[in-house]
């Protein structure tokens, strides 16, 4: 971290305006800091120098004449599913191999319209789908965050006495260090979350569909916001499960968090479920006072086999709201358990749908066959890795004849339970929903239990996902560190369209908790 | 409900992704773990619920029945692994 690099958006902000920094001075310093660590990381899978340059230029011009933009000359990361225009899009599979779009995502479009930088592509799940970074043809990407250990550190050491004895000895002491293991930054925005945490873009886009927002923000101590379905144009952005898929940023702290998600954030003609709600200013909301606000807690939340800390976590996050004058009621969410295997039916149906397209035909890869068929089936064997393969399986057959009604109508009715839940929470004065952001503290790449299970994997998104089954805004907050001095996160859940609320509200956690910063080993 | 290999080879067709024996039986496995877990959904009352059809209540969008885009066929086919004067190219389909 360089003394750029370490500015959060809104310091280089105001560092940009007042001309103390030029944005070709910070794209440089990002672009250095980029080609330092990638190596260490795998962040990013592609990196545009030149673009980036070319766009910092533009708006250091554009900042001389005073015409700033709400982002002008600020570079950012995006996430390998967002269509960006001649420059690598893959969504971090290799059935797209060699993909560079014509044309430009909504979300993209706008956030170079309010002058932001484009420093390149970062790594993700394949299609989004996975919870650690793990399932990307380019490789997983390296948590910034390293477990800490206490070791006990022996000094030798020789003693002059009195009279010239000498007794030799040695000195113990207990010392923290730095474990060497390499953890997962979570997933599928794993790339976005751990660039933003090493400091080596300002900020970055992401998407949620079950979860990847969120649990990689709470598994590097950043903060991710996945907005209400239809807040985010889905326009130009890889479709992994329609219904429930939303973009959103992941960002150093609240603040710069609210300052991307107004820029990304529109009503868009090109998206028929974006919806015609103006965009409200963001980073009003944060400062505001949550005094008297109703906060509710989901007794659903408490699983079993949760780490006692995940519990002392929420109890602290309880405690500062009720210190900060909001009231805490105890509230029952009571299909919350539901919401998990419901998802694994409705977001691998949508998906075995929506990916029916990459056939060799229209972009990607091509592995020739004897005929049409054989060429089609050769290219998405080859093309698709396994999870992704496996989701598509489990979704073509729960929509397959005579298994339709028994799992898919089945799992969207139970969406619909879910959903009730929340509105029947609402209806009765809950303003915001405060849970934890996930299950556990960032594990180790390659963890066995999670490679030979995917059920077990796919419980890392246990307390997200009711949100994208309800079509929520959800933020989590860095809220503290686990006993091996990982960060965790909280959750907040709000009502549709009301990311106020949960800027507001997490800005006071944000007071209360600090902001983390990883020990840097690299 | 669990599958078996014949079950994960025909739908392995119908999705149009080619497995060997080695791999249909490990989907076997992977399918019948997430199947069993989605299996606990049976336990849940649905009497008089409707299924969702969109997440949050509105009206689809419309619009002008007009041309509002269009004249990229060399776009649209810049990609494509193989063309020929802005076609797609394909095994032949027809005899």
């Amino acid at each position: 971290m360089t003394e750029l690099t370490g500015l959060t958006i809104a310091e280089a902000r105001a560092k940009l305006k007042a001309r103390e920094i030029t944005s070709a001075e910070l794209t440089d310093a990002y672009l250095a800091a980029i080609d330092a660590a990638n190596p260490t990381f795998n962040a990013y899978v592609a990196v545009t120098h030149d673009k980036a340059r070319d766009m910092a230029k533009a708006s250091d011009t554009k900042l001389a004449k005073g015409e700033a933009g709400a982002l002008e000359g600020i570079p950012l990361g995006i996430k390998d599913l967002f269509a960006t225009e001649g420059v690598h899009t893959q969504a971090c599979s290799h059935v797209l191999d060699g993909f560079k779009p014509r044309y430009e995502s909504t979300v993209t479009s706008n956030l170079w319209a309010d002058g932001a930088v484009m420093l390149g592509k970062l790594n993700m799940d394949e299609f989004a789908m996975g919870s650690s970074n793990e399932t990307s043809y380019y490789g997983p990407v390296v948590n910034p965050w390293r477990r800490q250990r206490t070791e006990t550190a022996v000094t030798p050491s020789i003693h002059m006495g009195e009279g010239g004895f000498v007794s030799a000895g040695s000195v113990a002491r207990q010392v923290k260090a730095l474990d060497n293991m390499r953890l997962v930054p979570g997933g599928s925005s794993g790339g976005s979350a751990a660039a933003v945490s090493a400091f080596l873009c300002a900020g970055a886009t992401a998407t949620d569909t079950g979860g990847s927002i969120r649990q990689p923000a709470a598994f590097t101590g950043t903060v991710g916001i996945k907005p209400t379905y239809g807040r985010v144009s889905r326009w130009g952005t890889v479709a992994f499960a329609s219904s429930l898929d939303q973009a959103g940023p992941i960002a150093r702290d609240v603040r710069d968090a609210a300052i991307m998600l107004k820029s990304m954030a529109s009503v868009d003609a090109k998206d028929t479920t974006s919806v015609d709600i103006p965009v409200p200013d963001y980073e009003a909301a944060i400062g505001r006072s949550i005094k008297g606000m109703k906060v509710g807690i989901p007794k659903e939340y408490r699983v079993d086999g949760m780490p006692e800390e995940i519990e002392t976590l929420w109890q602290k996050g309880i405690a500062w709201l009720k210190d900060a004058g909001a009231e805490i009621v105890d509230i029952s969410l009571p299909h919350t358990k539901y919401a998990l295997p419901a998802y694994y039916i409705v977001a691998p149906a949508e998906a075995s749908s929506n990916l029916a397209r990459y056939d060799g035909v229209r972009y990607g890869l091509r592995v020739p066959g004897k005929d049409v068929i054989d060429m089609y089936e050769k290219t998405r064997a080859a093309g698709f890795g396994r999870e992704v393969k496996r989701r598509i399986m489990i979704g073509t057959y729960v929509l397959s004849a005579g298994y339709y009604d028994a799992y898919y109508l089945q799992a969207q009715k139970v969406r619909n339970l879910i959903k009730r839940d929340f509105e029947k929470v609402f209806a009765d004065g809950i303003d915001v929903i405060l849970t934890p952001a996930t299950p556990s503290a960032a594990f180790g790449i390659a963890d066995e239990d999670m490679a030979n299970d995917p059920v077990k994997m796919y419980l890392n998104d246990i307390f997200t996902v009711t949100v994208n089954m309800a079509g929520l805004p959800g933020i989590a907050v860095p809220a503290g560190l686990d006993a091996n001095g990982l960060p965790l996160g909280l959750q907040l859940i709000g009502k549709p369209f009301d990311e106020e609320t949960l800027f507001q509200t997490g800005h006071v956690i944000e007071q209360a908790a600090g902001r983390f910063t990883p020990e840097k080993w690299w | 409900m669990s599958v078996d290999i014949a079950t994960v080879k025909r739908v392995a067709r119908l999705a149009r992704i080619a497995v060997d024996d080695a791999d249909a039986e490990r989907m076997t496995g992977e399918l019948n773990a997430i199947l069993g877990f989605v299996e606990q959904l049976n336990e849940v009352d649905v009497t008089g619920v409707e299924p969702m059809v969109s997440v949050t209540p509105m009206a689809m969008k419309k619009r002008q029945d007009g041309v509002t885009d269009g004249g990229k066929a060399a776009d649209i086919v810049a990609n494509a692994p193989a063309t020929a004067e802005n076609f797609f190219l394909v095994p032949k389909v027809v005899e």
